[in-house]
């Protein structure tokens, strides 16, 4: 049977999310849900996998209300997970500026940004949380920008006209994270978290159908170990690195939830992949990862190409009227600040024509003349001045004198591990948090949301749904190491290591990732089409049965092995891929980041087609290269009446 | 680009280490130093030899993982992080030096991945601020003035790369620590525990084994993120401060 034979299962019914007024859901959802006895909750070990925004915040504060935490990361610290990169900032409808914004207009902006296809409740407990997660980091010691005054700062973001992001400089990420990161070590020296660095996890332990455990690898010493829970959180991350160049980290990887997909978590709209407008172009062939140009940058630069193709003069002397600022002329209402979705799918057209700036005419200008006019150099330094560096070092051109050059790249995937409202997955105790669930973003994330949700889940959401699920399943059978399921995942692991190492071909563990990122940036990309998804689809499993032919890692398994655990990665790259493909195949409307050639309106905007794809797409595995089972969750829209999306 | 790198490998922790010579070549200008590395290790896997191992992440400067020092300085010749350093800094036919931090609180894991876990425990002793999630009052209740929330900014924007005690003769950590203590004890928010997070932040880098400090400023000019010398005299200040006022 061929893997586009996919069979339709039973629907999903209950998400968990409590009915009545939107508003009072989350405090429903609360009161609802069976507390665990202090007292015994240190009886509890929860298992965290991750230490980013999601993972370091819900370590943190289930330690602090007293179960027993065993935390991961594959860094040598926590203090290193990829949220630290973000640079933007973090929304809250705290509406400081008074200008109209409120947690209903958050609420709105971003299932409407989301293009329709999150699910309402989840979006408005995240709309309702977010004020609250402005003061935790305050009170943590987050130095956010302020005014002369010593209140907050803050800016705007793209899709939104309302000035409701929090920043720090452009290290946004970095100050929440490590105001998370110095929560959990606080905890890591009360005894309430054991922290195991350096470690990856390499597969889920499900006993009588709920999650008990993980098997890991000890990156330094290549030892396979076990550890057993009465719950597992997945705080992994998103899975961009499939496209190999993408802003995620090098060893950023989507094996924790590719592993527990494998063992039954359903996997949630996997071809809602975020594409950034505002990326330094690559410059060759030997480019390992691209870098993200904070779009922050888009509230006073400006966003244009020559108005004639193949225009190669530089640009200070291409005259004012022969530029085509083409934000502002397509949609006057937002301009430059269109959603990110948007803004690429018009960078990649007007280069498509041939107006494309710089080498391989795979760029477009983003200039700050104009800002550097009216603000003056100074105040654009000081707003942007870390960003305009970590340009010019890259580029060596400075972005003060010369407009910077900027094209989409692979940033963040909005679909994950399907959760319901609690954030469990299909496997009951196993938990997915932060850009490792789909829950929010539907088909589109806006800028400063992902900060926001990572917290949301971490410090607030999951912290309290859990409790409902670890009163409610009392576990009656203790688990060790030798039991026989941890035996057989402890031994499939080893088998899937052992065969990497012995394979002994002539391919380096790069060339494939490689290969795989290429075509799924051509048909899996910007743009999809019927046609292309089906050659991606046919080539793919071509790919892995090379793979398993001609992979050569040296070394051995007992050791620091970088090929090791990058092929290992590439292994479950390979097989997600397919289902994107797959995803991207079935859903043959377009939707926020997710734009399908035959289905889009005269003006070349995405069209949705609400009848037929209201829905989250839930794929239950079913074997590697063997039809997976869609299951459907119809969104229902109360609230948020979904209408054509319009920045115009 | 044509160049010669000398490489410091060694298998693992227990094992001795030496210099390795290898030649690359096809080198674009344009790479990053950590992409020249990467053709490096692509050859070498294909000649069925063990790549050189880095730790690396984010290749944006953000993340801290990468630490090399190249012809004798941390992170190289421009200042920033090694993953930002790009092949224009270089001239074909150059010799490359590659090794590892060299501290003694930073013991090699294998060939230029070294063991930076004293710094978590630095920041285990007191490199937070005590706020149980939940407890926070309204984030406007407290102004900060700005001057302030800039003085706390410009430190926190250590990345905890450890160049500073790599580039200290003394492998010291007095730069990296203080970044911390004036992060936090300039704000209202880190004022209840300004003495105790000093005093045990200072004590437990002690104990770890870093080395003490001379001003001689290395660390500093090392820092990819510009924290400043003077971080270090304005620790001493909350060291003695606190210390002064433990003993009343």
């Amino acid at each position: 049977m061929s893997y586009l034979d996919y069979k339709t299962g039973s629907p999903i019914t209950d998400g968990k999310a409590p009915t009545g007024p939107i508003a009072e859901r989350w405090d429903k959802r609360r009161f609802e849900a069976k507390l665990v006895n202090p007292a015994n909750r240190r009886k509890h070990t929860i298992i965290v996998v991750g230490t980013g925004l999601a993972g370091g915040s819900a370590g943190a504060t289930l330690a602090e209300q007293g179960y027993h935490v065993v935390q991961f990361c594959y860094q040598d610290s926590p203090r290193r997970a990829h949220s630290i990169a973000a640079q933007g900032g973090i929304n809250a409808a705290k509406n400081y500026r008074n200008d109209g914004d409120s947690i209903h207009r958050l609420f709105y902006d971003t299932v409407k940004g989301g293009d329709f296809r999150a699910r309402e409740s989840n979006v408005h407990r995240l709309a309702q949380v977010s004020v609250e997660i402005i003061d935790q980091c305050v009170a943590q010691g987050v130095p956010f920008a302020r005014e002369y005054g010593g209140l907050l700062d803050t800016r705007s973001f793209g899709g939104v006209q309302v000035s409701r992001t929090f920043y720090a400089r452009g290290q946004t990420g970095q100050q929440l994270l490590l105001g998370a990161y110095q929560a959990l070590s606080r905890q890591i020296a009360a005894g309430n978290v054991e922290m195991h660095p350096r470690t990856e996890m390499l597969d889920l332990i499900v006993i009588d159908g709920r999650a008990r455990g993980i098997v890991a690898r000890d990156l330094i010493t290549g030892e396979i170990t076990t550890h057993v829970a009465d719950a597992v959180v997945l705080a992994s991350g998103g899975y961009g690195n499939v496209f190999y160049l993408s802003t995620n980290a090098m060893n950023s990887n989507a094996t924790a939830i590719w592993r527990a997909h494998r063992r039954g978590a359903y996997f949630a709209n996997p071809c809602f992949t975020q594409i950034h407008p505002t990326c330094i172009p690559r410059t060759g062939d030997h480019q390992s990862k691209l870098t993200l140009m904070s779009e922050s940058l888009r509230n006073d630069g400006r966003i244009w190409v020559p108005k004639a193709r193949g225009d190669r003069r530089p640009p200070n002397e291409i005259p004012e009227d022969e530029r085509d600022y083409y934000l502002e002329r397509i949609y006057p209402s937002f301009g430059n600040l269109v959603p990110r979705d948007i803004a690429s799918r018009a960078a990649k057209n007007v280069c498509d024509e041939g107006r494309g700036v710089g080498p391989g005419g795979q760029g477009v200008y983003l200039d700050f003349a104009d800002a550097i006019r009216r603000m003056g150099r100074a105040e654009v330094e000081e707003k942007y001045g870390n960003l305009f560096d970590m340009y010019e070092r890259i580029t060596a051109e400075n972005p003060y004198e010369v407009p910077m050059r900027i094209y989409p790249a692979v940033h963040y995937t909005m679909g994950g591990l399907w959760v319901d409202y609690d954030l469990q997955t299909t496997v009951p105790g196993l938990f997915a948090i932060g850009e490792a669930n789909f829950s929010d973003h539907g088909a589109n994330r806006l800028g400063a949301s992902a900060l926001m949700q990572g917290l949301a889940d971490g410090y607030f959401v999951l912290p309290s749904t859990i409790n409902d699920y670890l009163a409610r399943n009392p576990l009656t059978e203790k688990v060790t190491a030798d039991h026989p399921v941890v035996r057989e995942v402890v031994a499939e692991t080893e088998d899937r290591l052992n065969l990497l190492l012995a394979v002994d071909g002539d391919r380096t563990p790069d060339s494939f990732h490689r290969e795989l990122g290429e075509l799924m940036w051509e048909f899996c990309g910007m743009a999809r089409s019927d046609e292309g998804l089906r050659k991606a689809l046919d080539r793919i499993p071509q790919i892995r049965e090379e793979f398993w032919r001609r992979i050569k890692v040296p070394g051995t398994g007992e050791e620091l092995n970088q090929s090791l655990e990058k092929a290992n990665r590439v292994v479950d790259y390979l097989e997600l891929a397919e289902l994107m493909c797959l995803d991207a195949l079935h859903r043959s409307e377009s939707c926020g980041g997710h734009f399908r050639e035959e289905s889009q309106t005269p003006e070349g905007e995405a069209a949705r087609r609400d009848e037929e794809f209201a829905y989250a797409a839930a794929w239950e595995f079913s074997g590697t290269g063997d039809a997976p089972v869609l299951h459907k969750e119809h969104l229902v829209f109360e609230y948020v009446h979904p209408t054509q999306r319009s920045y115009a | 680009m044509r160049l010669t790198l000398r490489v410091w490998r060694q298998k693992n922790a227990g094992a001795p280490g030496a210099m390795a010579t290898y030649e690359v070549d096809g080198i674009s200008p344009d790479m990053s130093f950590l992409e020249m590395l990467d053709t490096l290790n692509e050859e070498l896997i294909l000649r069925g030899e063990d790549p050189v191992a880095f730790d690396h992440d984010c290749r944006e400067g953000i993340c801290g993982a990468c630490s090399l020092v190249i012809n004798g300085d941390a992170h190289g010749p421009e200042r920033t992080t090694s993953c930002q350093l790009h092949m224009r800094s270089f001239r074909d036919g150059d010799t490359i030096d590659i090794e590892p931090w060299r501290a003694a609180a930073f013991p090699v894991v294998k060939d230029l991945v070294v063991d930076r876990s004293a710094f978590d425990r630095i920041i285990q002793a007191g490199g937070y601020i005590s706020a149980p999630t939940g407890s926070a009052p309204e984030a406007h209740a407290t102004p900060v003035p700005k001057a302030d929330a800039d003085f706390a900014f410009e430190h926190a924007e250590c990345i905890g790369c450890g160049a500073c005690v790599a580039a200290c003769p003394n492998g010291s950590a007095m730069l990296f620590t203080s970044a911390k203590v004036n992060h936090l004890n300039v704000l209202p928010q880190g004022a209840p525990e300004r003495e105790t997070r000093v005093l045990d932040m200072v004590r437990v880098m002690d104990e770890e084994g870093f080395g003490g400090c001379t001003l001689t400023g290395e660390c500093a000019t090392a820092c990819p993120k510009g924290i400043p010398l003077p971080s270090i005299a304005a620790m001493n200040k909350e060291w003695l401060r606190a210390t002064r006022k433990a003993r009343r």
